[in-house]
């Protein structure tokens, strides 16, 4: 069982670690707030994957779920302040455009 | 009993928010202070072994947390800081239903920290983690400040981040221990022979820890948010948040669970000296007082880095030791330019001077302060700095211990043009009418500058009671 | 495992769309596709009460979530849309050749996991995982969605009074 689970982790790691370029590139490129919480979005999504196929390999299922479903609730209400934030940006500079929002120091 | 640091806070919230009580909404800050009090009061009694067994004996739920030395410290500084930010908070914020909220938010904060305290499992510390993180986001833009919240943005996004990494990190100690207990992972990562994937998540779990932080290659965020936020909030988050995120996960997992490693010792060591050198840099340059103080915070985390990775005993107890010093006399800095940016409006250095003359007990204290932050004999800061140079220098590594010393001149350096231009040299005009802060500010600011003198003059009694006990758990047993 | 690969094959393109699709509405959608597909994987992976977690959370709340905050920020204009079509194209256009390449470097590089995985134990279900041996992640997760709507009435109805 062992052997034959570790031949499936190395393909799923490989396409984590492609979710995680194409979460950090989207952070990085856009300009738009929404955007990046997008590619935050993909990051995480990314990780779960990554969990459960930890949980499946080493046979700790169960631990793997619980740790996901605590993991996904977390990441709702993360989001949901993030958005808060992006709303609030929005109500005072009328943008969504994060070149508008760097020069915090003037 | 150790689960009433969470339940307390927890079922206080409930409590007051709870539809038909609404007439007991105004105790809440009264009933805060108590819990705070409480805490100091509590964390200070257990580090007596006894008590402390006493205490930890009688379980209800089987939660898995356990309490060392290391966890009393953070959870001492963090009940003093939340009882700074609680008394500035309620002389800053007028409004009745703001303050009630902001409470309830100081609240989750403090079981959020006892959490992260108390757990002895690798994703109960990353919730309690996300539990302060998420809260503090909340309370960045509490006053919806335009700055705050962009400053707020940069945070969540870098903050999640550093979470994505340090679940990543957990999933492949998860492959590879099949648990998440720190006991279990730290007995199946002594059984695997070192390879590819452990150095891989111990790398993803350091980098979090980084981030969180605010150390140097990821330091962009930190003196934005202690700038931008609230007064009462950039007290609490340079206070403890940023170093109890960062540094204490990274120290309770070097401790617990992975282990003084030589590899990570040396990037320790690399990145805390950069993060001395880099911090104290730009804090000589930047004309804004917060941040000054947020640059020079980045700095000092360098230090307790340094500490960290030394990898002895000697220097991870100077380390807590620096996070309990950090905690005070950063968070008295930022009561006091709390004070001057209520009575002047304005933190810029070069528009102040002489304050002293108006401001006597902010004058003072800040003198406290910054004679703590630049390491001078007698007050408490020296006494930490000297621990983790003579760490350095007993685990073999002289270069740094001396550049060290060195890179101490520079922090004197910042925090002299700093007294100079805010509260020596000539008065400004515009500000000949001000008064000395309200009581609350002066409260507070006494209270940190006594704690600081306390334990700078009462040092063999703190190490040996406090610090040196830590020195003998966890790994270097 | 050909299944597998291709419906993570499916998932990579769909955080392609996600990210370079011009209209943030279409990326929203793309998420709930991208939650969608982790699903089927989780179900096939063995984890059932995480698939149904993502499914009902990931692809249901979280895409509402994004779609009510873009109609809640003001649409551009038509001008800027093309100028922002310009951007994007410039900004995004070899991301598919920079996946698409270290996809296959990766896939060539065959890595010799030399590691020893947990002894084998009998599978817990998650009920007595969670509420007998680890109440502290079902704690962290009450207080957690408390913050949340702490979080709520802070940010979006203390801001909805003082623009009245």
């Amino acid at each position: 069982m062992n052997v034959e689970a570790l031949q499936i982790f190395w393909p799923f790691l490989l396409f984590v670690i492609m979710l995680f370029i194409i979460g950090i590139y989207c952070i990085s490129i856009t300009f738009n707030l929404i955007r990046a919480l997008l590619g935050v979005e993909i990051l995480i999504k990314a990780v779960t994957l990554l969990i459960i196929i930890a949980g499946f390999v080493s046979g700790r299922t169960a631990l793997a779920q619980a740790v996901v479903i605590s993991l996904i609730v977390i990441e709702a209400v993360a989001i949901t302040v993030a958005v808060g934030i992006v709303i609030g940006i929005h109500s005072h500079n009328n943008s969504l455009d994060t070149r508008k929002i760097v020069d915090t120091d003037k | 009993m150790l689960a009433l640091f969470i339940t307390v806070p927890f079922f206080s919230i409930l409590f007051f928010n709870l539809p038909f009580l609404s007439y007991f909404r105004r105790a809440i800050t009264a009933w805060a202070y108590v819990l705070f009090c409480a805490q100091i009061a509590l964390a200070l009694r257990l580090f007596s072994p006894d008590f402390l067994n006493i205490f930890t004996a009688r379980v209800f739920f089987n939660f898995n947390i356990a309490l060392d030395n290391l966890s009393l410290i953070i959870l001492l500084s963090s009940a003093i800081v939340l009882f700074i930010t609680l008394v500035i908070a309620t002389y800053m914020i007028d409004s009745e239903r703001k303050r009630f909220n902001f409470v309830n938010l100081l609240l989750f904060t403090q079981a959020g920290l006892n959490g992260l305290c108390l757990a002895r499992d690798m994703f109960s510390l990353y919730i309690f983690l996300e539990i302060v993180a998420i809260t503090s986001y909340i309370l960045i833009v509490f006053d919806k400040d335009i700055k705050a919240l962009s400053a707020a943005f940069k945070y969540v996004i870098l903050s999640t981040v550093a979470s994505v990494l340090l679940v990543a990190s957990i999933a492949l100690i998860l492959l590879l221990s099949g648990d998440t207990q720190f006991s279990v992972i730290h007995n199946a990562i002594s059984a695997q022979t070192p390879n590819l994937l452990i150095m891989f998540s111990v790398a993803l779990f350091v980098c979090a820890t980084f981030i969180k932080a605010g150390v140097v290659p990821f330091h962009g965020w930190l003196p934005e948010v202690y700038s931008h936020s609230p007064a009462a909030v950039s007290v609490l988050f340079a206070g403890i948040i940023s170093k109890a995120l960062g540094i204490y996960t990274l120290m309770r997992i070097v401790n617990d669970v992975f282990g003084p490693n030589i590899h990570v010792n040396s990037a320790l060591l690399f990145i805390g000296m950069v993060s001395i050198v880099i911090g104290a840099l730009a804090a000589l340059v930047q004309k804004d007082f917060k941040k000054m103080l947020g640059f020079s915070s980045v700095s000092q985390i360098g230090y307790i880095i340094l500490g960290i990775g030394s990898g002895s005993a000697l220097g991870f107890a100077g380390a807590a030791f620096h996070i309990f010093n950090h905690a005070i006399f950063k968070s008295l800095l930022f009561v006091n330019s709390a004070a001057i940016e209520s009575r002047t409006r304005t933190t810029h250095m070069h528009e102040l001077g002489g304050l002293s003359k108006v401001m006597p007990i902010t004058g003072l204290t800040s003198v406290f302060a910054f004679v703590s932050a630049a390491g001078l004999p007698p007050l408490a800061g020296f006494w930490s700095k000297l621990l983790i140079v003579m760490a350095l220098i007993l685990s073999g590594h002289p270069v740094y211990a001396i550049l060290a010393i060195v890179l101490s001149a520079l922090t004197l350096a910042y925090l002299l043009s700093m007294q100079r231009l805010v509260f020596f040299g000539k008065l400004n005009e515009r500000f000949s009418k001000i008064k000395e802060a309200e009581f609350g500010f002066s409260l507070a600011a006494i209270i940190l500058a006594a704690i600081i003198i306390v334990t700078g003059l009462l040092y063999p009694f703190v190490l040996g009671k406090f610090i040196l006990p830590l020195a003998s758990s966890g790994v270097f047993k | 495992m050909n299944l597998n690969i291709a419906i993570l094959i499916i998932l990579i393109m769909a955080a392609l769309w996600t990210t370079m699709t011009r209209s943030l509405l279409r990326s929203a959608i793309g998420l709930a596709a991208m939650s969608l597909v982790l699903s089927i994987i989780m179900f096939r992976l063995n984890s059932n009460l995480a698939a149904v977690f993502e499914l009902s959370v990931c692809a249901g709340l979280i895409p509402v979530l994004f779609v009510s905050t873009i109609s809640l920020t003001h649409p551009l204009t038509k001008q800027e849309v093309m100028q922002h079509m310009k951007d994007r194209i410039r900004r995004f256009w070899y991301l598919p050749f920079i996946i698409v390449a270290v996809g296959i470097a990766l896939s060539l590089v065959t890595v010799k996991l030399s590691i020893k995985l947990p002894p084998h134990e009998i599978e817990k279900n998650v009920r007595t995982l969670l509420w007998n041996e680890r109440p502290l992640y079902l704690a962290g997760q009450i207080i957690v969605l408390l913050i949340g709507a702490f979080s709520v009435v802070i940010l979006f109805k203390e801001s909805g009074k003082d623009e009245r």
